[in-house]
Parts: structure tokens; sequence; C-alpha cells
């Protein structure tokens, strides 16, 4: 049984995990898909090879992807403030969600890119294509079914991270599980969210993979 | 139309360096098909990816219609690949975008604008007879079908060459005859000269007026199919004409007789018997209308020794056949 004043607690968890994930996932997007289609433009078999580039975007990344979250978090405290003007809140967390998001989406960007017919490229260049026609026509079309299957991936796992933004403030439904299920022993506060969190995370999966399906022709 | 001079081509891998293209010079004239044979790992592939400068050449030049592309970089390089069109061995197609999507996107390359792109995407599909398949994504298409795609996706830029990697190789034989029929429809119809490599005999057969035949990256004859055929000790006449290993028959003398060009039609065989005495027996052969000519390697049993049937040999190679005494 869910008490009266639970609903408003619950909808404003909900509401603040969607901002934080959502404006991560957007942010996320944008800055995976640039670093994977640099990590696969400069790498050894790429259209602009450029090995020291290369190294250190790979080294960039591996850094962000090896740090827990949760010390992520506290650890650029700095940049956060420097970013968006203030250290705790819903709008602080979304810069430490986004900079742990990045590098996770690039090497999936990197691994889906990879995955294009390597004929299927060279068939572009046969054809005149310039670069930029070969990165959007070619690589990232192509590659569209792996790059949102795994987008999904990125956001599934932003909602986890998320449930941690309550130690910088940040709310959200995990926050509301930590503080009234967990501290306070409300048992059913922590289970309506649970509940919410599964039901969030099941969503997105079947948009994802409805959209992957009708991407690829196979 | 296609020069190419003295091109070398090295692949530098840890510690060795294979030597993949070996000064090869050759010459493809307007109109032409031109077919370079060989095995797999003979420089095939790369030989043909230098012509058009996916893969650069370490030495020589390329010329194509006049323009040395070896001298250009950047956007010029770009604008002349698109006056070549090229056909894949595995169709190389987006399988993201529908038939017709294939070939617009050449279109789009190209700078096309989208209007007139409609327009001649209909106008390839047609031309490779792939109309009503327009709409279909590869996946859901035949690979006779990929290949006529790729063939009008090639042909975006209304090139005046086509270069063919294996263009049949990963097709049935009944497709094989299918898709060598257009390309021989479009090398007559449009003037298309084109340069193919391939290890498929039937396809020198079928299609080229013109052939090389490459060998750990150096050509080791090239010419007119039928000159070819017809010089002694050919390889290309033992691959397209195998006669396999001559049997030893005691008492007689076997001699592979090879007939190309317009002579092949001598009745050789009945005038041994008439002039020379000699009941030529006809152990295993081959004559066949080319698309250079017609040509063919016949293996007879001759009765005697060689010294009884020396002046029959001599006056068959008088007569203009290439005769070889196998044993």
């Amino acid at each position: 049984m869910i008490a009266d004043d639970l609903v408003p607690l619950l909808t404003q968890g909900l509401r603040e995990t969607a901002y934080m994930v959502a404006v991560a996932a957007l942010l996320s997007a944008l800055g995976g898909l640039l670093v994977g289609v640099l990590l696969v433009l400069t790498g050894r078999d790429g259209l602009l090879p450029a090995r020291p580039v290369n190294a250190l975007l790979g080294l960039v990344v591996n850094v962000g992807r090896s740090l827990p979250f949760i010390i992520l978090l506290v650890a650029i405290i700095p940049v956060t403030r420097a970013v968006v003007g203030t250290t705790i809140g819903t709008t602080a967390a979304i810069v430490p969600l986004t900079v742990s998001a990045i590098p996770f989406y690039a090497r999936i960007v990197e691994t889906a890119l990879r995955e294009v017919d390597r004929d299927v490229i060279a068939a572009a260049r046969a054809m005149g294509a310039n670069r930029r026609q070969i990165v959007g026509k070619v690589l990232l079309r192509e590659a569209r079914p792996g790059l949102v299957a795994g987008f999904t991936l990125t956001v599934v796992a932003l909602i986890g991270y998320s449930a941690m933004a309550g130690v910088i403030g940040g709310g959200g439904l995990g926050d509301l599980a930590l503080r009234y299920g967990y501290q306070r022993f409300e048992n059913d506060v922590m289970i309506a969210t649970v509940v919410l969190l599964v039901a969030f995370v099941q969503l997105v999966q079947v948009v994802g993979d409805v959209i992957t399906r009708r991407l690829s022709h196979r | 139309m296609i020069e190419l001079d003295g091109l070398r081509r090295t692949y530098r891998g840890r510690g060795r360096s294979v030597v993949a293209v070996d000064g090869v010079s050759l010459s493809v004239r307007p109109g032409e098909v031109f077919g370079v044979v060989g095995r797999s790992g003979a420089g095939k592939s790369t030989l043909l990816r230098c012509v058009n400068l996916l893969e650069r050449p370490d030495e020589g030049t390329v010329t194509v219609d006049g323009v040395e592309l070896t001298a250009l970089g950047g956007d010029r390089l770009r604008a002349a690949r698109q006056r070549i069109g090229m056909v894949h061995q595995h169709f190389a197609l987006l399988g993201s975008r529908t038939a017709a999507g294939n070939v617009a996107f050449a279109l789009e390359v190209m700078g096309v604008p989208r209007r007139e792109r409609a327009r001649r995407v209909a106008e390839l599909l047609d031309l490779v007879g792939l109309t009503d398949r327009a709409d279909a994504y590869p996946a859901q298409l035949s690979g006779g079908q990929k290949q006529r795609v790729g063939i009008a996706r090639a042909l975006a830029g209304r090139p005046k060459v086509l270069l063919c990697d294996e263009a049949t190789s990963a097709l049935d034989p009944e497709t094989t005859r299918s898709i060598l029929g257009l390309l021989r429809d479009l090398n007559q119809r449009l003037g298309l000269t084109i340069l193919l490599i391939t290890h498929e005999m039937d396809v020198v057969k079928r299609l080229c007026d013109s052939a090389a035949v490459m060998r750990d990256g150096r050509l080791t004859e090239s010419g007119r199919v039928t000159e070819l055929i017809a010089r002694p000790g050919s390889e290309l006449a033992a691959e397209v004409f195998p006669l396999g290993t001559p049997p030893t028959l005691p008492g007689s003398t076997v001699v592979d007789v090879t007939v190309a060009g317009p002579d092949a039609d001598t009745a050789f065989v009945a005038e041994l018997t008439r002039r020379f005495d000699l009941d030529a027996r006809i152990l295993g052969g081959t004559v066949e209308q080319l698309a250079g000519g017609r040509a063919g390697r016949l293996r007879l049993a001759l009765p005697g020794d060689a010294e009884r049937t020396a002046p029959a040999v001599a006056h068959l190679r008088a007569a203009g056949l290439a005769v070889e005494v196998a044993a």
C-alpha cells in the first residue's frame, strides 16, 4: 500500500531521474559519437591515421572508463563548478554522469563503426567520396543499428549511475530509495522505487530494441 | 584509355616486405575488355586498386583517359575517381539503403541535385534490368541482383572506364553468365572500356578482347586473347584450354595444336591424312567461340616417331598453327 504523501515524492524522484538521464544521455550521445568517430578515423587503418592523437584519446577514454562512478562524482567537483556554477543539485549531477558516459559510449561507437564492411568504405572511396561523406553517409549510417543498441545500453547504465547522484544532492529515484527505503526503513518506498526503476529501464530497452530492429535491414 | 607504366607497390609488414606489384606496365585500348588473370596472391587485386589509386603505387604512373592520376591528390583525384566505375567481388553495397538508394548514393557523392538524382537512378536501374527491385534492400536481393546494383552504381558518373574486381567470383555459373552478358552489352552499347581481374578462365573466354597473365606481381604475358592463345608455350592457352598431362603412347607422337583467329576452322586433321598419310587421332581438346574470336587447342596422336611426323608438324607450323610436341 502506498501512502498518499508518497506519490508526490515518487513523482518528483522520477522527474529528477528522467531529467538527469535525458540531458546526460543527449550530451553523451554527441560526445560519444564525436570521440568514437575520432578514435576510428585516427586509428591504424583509419581515414586520417594519427598515432599520437589516437593513443592519447584512447588513454583518456580508458581513464574515464576505469574510474568507479561514485569516485568520479566527487573527484570532478571542480569541473562541475566550472561548468554549471554549482556543485550540488540535480543539474550538477549531470556533469559527472555525462563525463562517465561519454567514454562508455565512445567505445561502443568505435566498435560499431569498425564493424562496417571495409569493402563498402573502399567502394565509397572509389566513387570519389570525401572523408565527411564517408563518415556521414557510410560509417555512421551503416552502423546505425549498433549505434542505437549501444545508446540504449548507455541510457540504462546512466539510469544505474543516477542512483548515486544523491551523494551530491542530485535527487532522483535512487536517492529516494536510499534515504527513505534504506536509512528510514520505509520498505514501501524502497519497493515503489525499485518497481519504477525496473519499469523505466524496461521502457528504454524496449524502445531501443524496436528502433534498432527498424534500422537493420537484414 | 588506361596506361599503367612501371607500377610497383610494396607492402611493408613487421620486418619483411612483400612486393605485390612488381613493375607492371600495360595499356588498355578504348572500348576494349582487358582481363588480368592469375592465381590468388599474384597481385591482381592490388594492381586493380592502383588504377583508381585506392592503393597509391610506390613507383610508376597511372593514366586514365589522358589524365595522369598519380599526379593528382585531394579533390581533383576524387573528381577523377567519379569518372571511373568500380565493381566489387562482394558487391560492397550499403546495407542500410535500398537498391535505388545505393545508386543514389553514388550520385549524392557526385553532387547531383535531388530532382535529377531520381531520374538518373531510374535510368541506371533500367540499364541493368532491375527496375522492379528498386525498393529492395541488399539483404533481400540475390547475388546476381546485388551485382547488378553494383554495376548500376558504378555507371552513375557516366564513366568511360569500368574496373571489375572479381565481379563474378562470388556468383554461381548461371548468374556469372548473365552478369558477363550484361558487361559485354554495356561494353558494346556504351563503348565502355573494361579492365577486370579474375581467376576464372570462363570470364576470359566470354568477355575479354585482351588479357594478361599475372604471376608474383609481374605480367608474364599480355596481348590479344587470340594472339596469346596462338603463342607457343602460352600460359593463358594452357589455362583456358587445359589438356592435362600428355599420355605416352608407344609408336605415336603426341602433339598439341593451338588454333586461333580466322584460321581456327582449317581442316588440318584431314589434311594430315591426305598429304602425309598420317591418321591423326584426337585425344582431347576444345575449339570455342570466344569473345575475342575463335580459338581452341587439340591434342592429337600421330602414328610414328618424332622423325616420321616431323614434316607434318613443320607443315602445320608453316600454316600458322602453334604446335607443341608433347610426348
